[in-house]
Parts: C-alpha cells; structure tokens; sequence
C-alpha cells in the first residue's frame, strides 16, 4: 500500500483502534456487506472470531472454496452488489483462484479475503504458506498483501471501490494473522481516496454524436449486446429496450449478455456465435452498421476473424478501453459506461434528422425472418410415452413449466451443451436473472452459483440445469444447499457423457471419445436423499413433464436426474475456424455443413 | 503497409511505488505474449513513492497501442505514453564494457574508446572497463567495435528515456 492511497488522506484526528479483525468487520458492514461466503481455517480464526460476535454480516458455510468465489458470483451479478469471499492462506487461497478468475473474465465486482500467516512468517514456507498476492496477480484486478495496520481499512475501502469501478472485477486482500489479531486503526470509507480516478464513465457526446450518424445511414443494422450492459445497471438494460424501440433495429446478444433484452421480443434474434440462432449469425455476417455495446468481440462470438461480419461499419462502445481494436478493428469507439452511452444514443436519436431507410430496413427484416423461419433450434422430439427424452426437449420443458409458475426465477448452469442449449431455449426476459460461466467456462460453476442466488433472493425460484459431469465437480454444495435449507433445483441433463466433448471429437477427432463417457456415474436419486434433498428421476417422455412440474413445486432442495439420449449434439455450430455463414445446423435444417480446417481443429 | 509494420517503441509510465507493482507491469508483458527488449525501474519523486519504467517493447503500432491500454488497466499505474509515437524523445542507457588484452589491441581498443568518449572507469595491465553512455545504437556499435579487441563482459542498465521540449510525462 502506498501513503497515496489512504493513510496519507487520514483525517487529522485520532482514529479509533481495535483489533484488526474487528476493524475488517466495521469496514465491511461500512461497505454494507450483508453476506459472505466462506471456509474457516488457521489463518483466519481471529476474523472468524469476530464474525462470531458481531451481528451485521450473515456466513455462509460452503464445503469448497471454489465454491465461495462462485456463490458469490452469482450473489454479485444477481444484486448488482460485491460479492464477498472470505477463505483461509495456503489450500484456501489457492482452491479459490479459479472462481477468481472466472470473476475476472466476467466482469463480476467480488472482493476475497484471505487469511496469510503471519508477517514474520512470510517467506519461510510456514505451514499453509502460500503467495497468495503473486498466485492471484493474473487473475484480480488488483490485490493487496496488508503488511501495517494502518494499510488494513483503507484497503479494504479501495478494494471495494476497485472491484466497482469501471469494468468490475475481482480484488483480493491478503491477510496475516497479525494483522487481524493485532491492534490496528479503523477510518471510514470517506476518507480514502481510491485509485479509480483513471475511469472514463461518461462517453464523448461527439463520438455518440457520430455513431448515431453512421446508424442514420444504416440499411442493414444490428445491435450485438453483451454483459457489459447487465454491468452497467438494470437502467441500461430500460435503455436499450428504448433504443430498440426507437430505431427498430435488430438486437443479437452474447451469452454473458442474456436477460438485457427481453428474450421474447420480436425484435430479439437470439444468441450470436459458436452455438448463435442462423438468423443472428447470418445477420452478424451480413450486417452494415454492428453497434457493439458492452462487448468484447470474444472468439466465441467472432469466429474466423477476417470473414467476421466483413462488411460493416462497426460501432464498439466498451468502459474499457483496452478492449477495443483488441481483437477486431472498429471504425468508432466510444469509451464509457455503456448505459450512458445508450441514454445518449437515445437523445441523439431523437435529435438528428430522421431515418430515412425505413424501407430498407423493411427489407432487412424480411431477410431476417426468412432466416428465422429456419427454425434452427427446431428438434424432433418422440412424443410416445416411453420415447427417449431429448436433452433439448427437457431444457425447453425445464423453462416453460418454471414460467407457468410465475415466479420470478435465476438460472445458472454449468458448462457445456446443456448450457449452450438453456442459452438457446431460456428466454430471459430481465437481466441479471442469468447465471454462467462465459468467459472461462468453469466446469462445477452452477451449483454453487444456484446457492449465492437463493442466498440473495430466498423467495425466488432458482434453477441449476447442469450436466452430470460438470454437477459432480462441485456437487458438495448439496451440503451447503442442506444446511441453509435453500430450496435449489437442481436438473441434471444426464447424457452419460461429458456432452460438449463428446460432440467435438464427433464432429472433428472420428468419433472417438477418448476419456468423454461419464463412467460409474452416482445415482443421483439416492445422492439427493443422502444430503438431505427430494431426489427425482425421468427416463422416458411420460414422466418429463410430472417430474419438473413436482420438482418446481417442492418447497425444498430438489435434484432431478433428467435421463435424455445420449448421442444428441448441440447446433446450429460454428466449427472452429468458420466463419458465421458456414453454420452446422441440425438434422432438422437443411445440411450445408463447413469443413473443420486444420487451423480450427487447433483452436479450441 | 509502413502503419503497420512491427517496430520498436519506448512506453514510460509512472507506477506507484508498492511491492509487487514491477511484478504486474512484467507479469502483463508475459501472460500477454508482449515482448521486453530492455526495462529500467527506479523511484523518481522525493519521497520516494513514485517509480519510473521505461520499457522498449516491439509489435506493430496496433500492437503497441493494445500493450500501453492493458498498462494502463493495472491499478497503481497512474501515467503511461508511447513515447516513439508521442512525438521527439530522447533515450540514453549506459553500458560497462571490459575489454581483456595487450599489444596492439589493447591500444586500438583504447584509441576506439576516445573516439566514442567512452571513459575508463578500470584500468589494469591487462583489461580495462569502459563507461559508456548513449543511444542504444551508439553502445551496440562500440561493444561490435570491441568484440575482436578483446571483449570480454558486457554490463548495460538499458535505456532511460523522456521527451523532448517543455512536455512532460505528466503533460501528454
């Protein structure tokens, strides 16, 4: 820490002091921490101490640290709040930096605390030593080794600040012991001064000026949306729906972006990318005006770089300015929030002479729905009573019978084809009700995901869908799910494989599924009454639907074994390397497969 | 083609001056696959809380305009400038150069050295260390100079750098 940062801004009188731990949990209620989510260990019994005897912050006991860091993923990107993580040095830090990261790679505001031996220990490979701070360094934005009491509190002030600002992210502080066992001063958030201030929040009225002015001339426009706008606020979410409306413009969205605009409206063509409708793709491909807001052109959305939507005028509006000409050249950034950039694309909209290529768009749009009367995501689906369960099928029934409950629902998932699939057939209506791992694609994600959103929303309806190999590496949290008694439902799309890799090495490695068979699986059923949840099984089509619909009315925690054919793959499928009109669609749809190249097979 | 083309670029930036902060600057270079060719760190303000850097990295300018936005992330980095794009700047590092050998070479070397105003800073009947400051070219010439005179170790700090005229790093 540097006298810069807080010490130096002290106000003159004597501050109070107390124990370090208990300083962390004055500055924590400060920061109006209302739960963390964390494990116990040698390094942090004294905050543990003080979490005891204090009665501002909720624990929640989870049985994995990773599963810390992804509880309050969820917690954070469900609220809009910090998600907090409080974890022990050594094993406990380390389990910890995969949630880190994939904090990191979303955009998720968390700040982790963790427990470190002792100052004088530093550097001796003390028992549950680790180097915490150079371990995490890649993946926070920013971390701290608290060395002196007087750095304790304005770090814990700044971390909150950093975690916020600009394009959110994960901070961690390191903790010695001696730190929160000896005396350190407490001062308040007011009087640390944060190193933020390189931040632009406000875009260039002139540079909205000029995007508006390209969308003016746009015959062939679309909108590509992603998780920066669920960031940005639940206002820039009404904000782009205004935007919609106003121009009538088509809007495409990214995974991460889900929810920002409503996914059952007509002007909403769906996901773009590797796993993208046709019609967003084929419109992406095809477009002349892309306005990128708040995303980051990730190569699951691109594609072959140089055949990406090859041309188009492209708008990119992004908080942070590293991202842009990142990956693709745009003709106009624009940096700053992007929920002010929209609010300013509005005003402009409204201001400048009026769009003149109506017909045009007309146009455009019945191009659109021609490609969207492909019906990509169609699937044929044996309706016999003990006809084998589609996977897609039971992800459109997991979504339409969770929506006949009227409830307002969360869903995580894991990662794979059951979460490219819930991408496909969830249609979220309101942000921040989607729950997943984009950019890092953790494996094990989705349960404790499931329990940092019921934590944060008790009376809400939150549903893991999950596969059985992903689920199993984290499925511990049915402990954590027990002991708070959080009513979790949790559908295991079980295909008795590791689907997405089994589809890969279909589609590209000759079908040989080396090591993808999800062997000597559990049975679910009685795993579920083990952790003292309602275990359900479905096996064929008659039982699909009775099955989801006793699951969701349960008052309680559920795991639900979805038993669906095993061979099933996900489409329509960008094969690494393609461009976007070289889609794989399905059986269903008309076959104009691309080649896998050779430089794709070795992208991944 | 010439816009871009890879070249090599000098990026100054002020970081505060807290443990680990060199450690993000490089670990960035490497996680990120961007090249250092030559890094000089040392605290610049009078008390001691701010540090300078100066890197010379190569890429294309769209490269290097992604290396100083990814710079420009990392917290305790308050300044960053390109100084090859930011207009004139000068760049100077020194170099301690030994030289082991008699007879003629050794005179030739010492004659080469007044003509590059490379000092002595070590002399013994059969070597000498010379001190030598200037641009990067100007020291890879000499130490070429010295390679078949006897040229024995090679000691350079890498390049310091700032622009010219009344600009400042504070004031790009």
């Amino acid at each position: 820490m540097t006298p810069k940062t807080a010490s130096a801004t002290m106000a003159a009188q004597t501050p109070t002091t107390l124990p370090g731990a208990e300083v962390l949990m004055r500055a924590l209620a400060e920061q109006g921490v209302e739960v963390i989510f964390g494990y116990p260990g040698g390094a942090v019994l004294p905050i543990y101490d003080a979490l005891f005897r204090q009665n501002h912050i909720r624990h929640v006991l989870v049985r994995h640290e990773q599963a810390a860091v992804h509880a309050a993923e969820a917690y954070a990107r469900s609220t809009g709040k910090v998600g907090v993580v409080l974890v022990t040095s050594g094993p406990g830090a380390t389990n910890a930096v995969t949630g880190l990261l994939d904090a990191m790679m979303d955009s998720i505001p968390l700040v982790c605390l963790s427990g470190q031996v002792p100052t004088a220990l530093i550097g001796n490979d003390a028992f549950q030593e680790a180097d915490t701070t150079g371990i995490t360094r890649p993946v926070t934005k920013y971390n701290y080794l608290v060395r002196r009491p007087e750095d304790l509190a304005p770090a814990v002030h700044e971390a909150f600040a950093i975690a916020q600002s600009g394009r959110p992210g994960p901070v961690l502080i390191d903790l010695p012991k001696n730190i929160t066992v000896g005396d350190a001063p407490y001062v308040g958030a007011d009087q640390v001064k944060p190193r933020t201030g390189k931040v632009q929040v406000d875009p260039e009225r002139e540079a909205v000026a000029r995007a508006v002015a390209a969308m003016k001339k746009a015959r062939r426009p679309l909108f590509y949306t992603g998780g920066g706008v669920i960031n940005s606020g639940p206002e820039a979410s009404e904000g782009l729906r205004k935007l919609a409306k106003l121009t009538g413009f088509p809007v495409t969205s990214t995974l991460m972006g889900l929810g920002a605009f409503p996914g059952t409206d007509k002007q909403f063509l769906g996901m773009l990318g590797m796993h993208g409708t046709y019609e967003a793709n084929l419109a992406t491909h095809g477009c002349d005006v892309l306005i990128a807001l708040g995303s980051r052109f990730d190569d699951r959305v691109t594609g072959r770089l140089d055949a990406f939507s090859p041309d188009s005028f492209k708008i990119h509006a992004d908080i942070d300015p590293s991202q842009i000409n990142k990956i693709i050249h745009v003709d106009l950034p624009i940096i700053g929030d992007v929920g002010r950039t929209i609010a300013l694309m509005i005003e402009e909209w409204e201001k400048q002479p009026a769009y003149e290529h109506k017909a045009e768009l007309a146009a455009w749009w019945e191009q659109i729905e021609a490609w969207r009367g492909l019906n990509c995501l169609r699937f044929n689906q044996d309706h016999a009573p003990e006809a084998i369960i589609k996977p897609q099928q039971a992800i459109q029934r997991i979504y339409e019978l969770a929506q006949e409950t009227g409830r307002d629902t969360f869903v995580s998932t894991e990662v794979g084809q059951h979460q490219m699939w819930a991408a496909q057939f969830f249609k979220f209506d309101a942000p921040n009700r989607w729950l997943t791992s984009g950019g890092l694609g953790t494996m094990g994600y989705g349960l404790p995901a499931a329990v940092g959103a019921q934590i944060a929303h008790p009376d809400a309806l939150v549903l893991d869908v999950a596969g059985e190999a992903s689920t199993l590496m984290n499925i511990q949290e049915l402990g954590t799910i027990a002991q708070y008694r959080l009513p979790v439902k949790l559908f295991i799309i079980n295909n008795h494989y590791m689907g997405m890799v089994r589809q890969w090495q279909e589609l590209l490695h000759g079908s040989r599924y080396s090591e993808s068979y999800s062997d000597a699986l559990p049975d679910f059923v009685k795993l579920a009454e083990s952790f003292h949840a309602k275990g359900l099984r479905a096996t064929q089509m008659d039982q699909l639907d009775g099955v989801i619909r006793e699951a969701l009315a349960h008052d309680g925690p559920v795991v639900v074994d979805l038993c669906v054919a095993e061979g099933e793959n996900c489409f329509p499928m960008i094969p690494s390397g393609a461009a976007h009109n070289e889609m794989i669609l399905g059986p269903e749809q008309e076959e104009r497969g691309a080649k896998v190249t050779r430089e794709g097979m070795m992208l991944v | 083609m010439q816009q871009n083309a890879p070249g090599s670029a000098v990026i100054s930036l002020l970081v505060d001056n807290e443990s680990g902060a060199l450690a993000r600057i490089i670990g960035l270079f490497s996680g990120r696959g961007y090249n250092i060719r030559s890094l000089t760190v040392a605290p610049v303000d009078e008390e001691g809380l701010v540090s300078r850097v100066n890197i010379v990295t190569t890429g294309t300018p769209a490269d290097i305009r992604q290396v100083k936005a990814q710079i420009e992330r990392l917290v305790p980095v308050s300044r960053v400038v390109d100084l090859s794009s930011a207009g004139p700047h000068v760049a100077r590092e020194m170099a301690l150069i030994k030289v082991v050998s008699s007879g003629e070479p050794r005179t030739e070397a010492l004659r080469i050295a007044q003509a590059f105003r490379a000092r002595a800073v070590d002399t013994t009947a059969s070597s000498f260390v010379f001190e030598l400051t200037g641009s990067t070219d100007k020291l890879d010439s000499f130490i070429e100079l010295m390679r078949p005179l006897g040229l024995a170790e090679v000691s350079r700090t890498g390049i310091a750098a700032i622009c010219r005229g009344p600009q400042t790093i504070q004031s790009h």
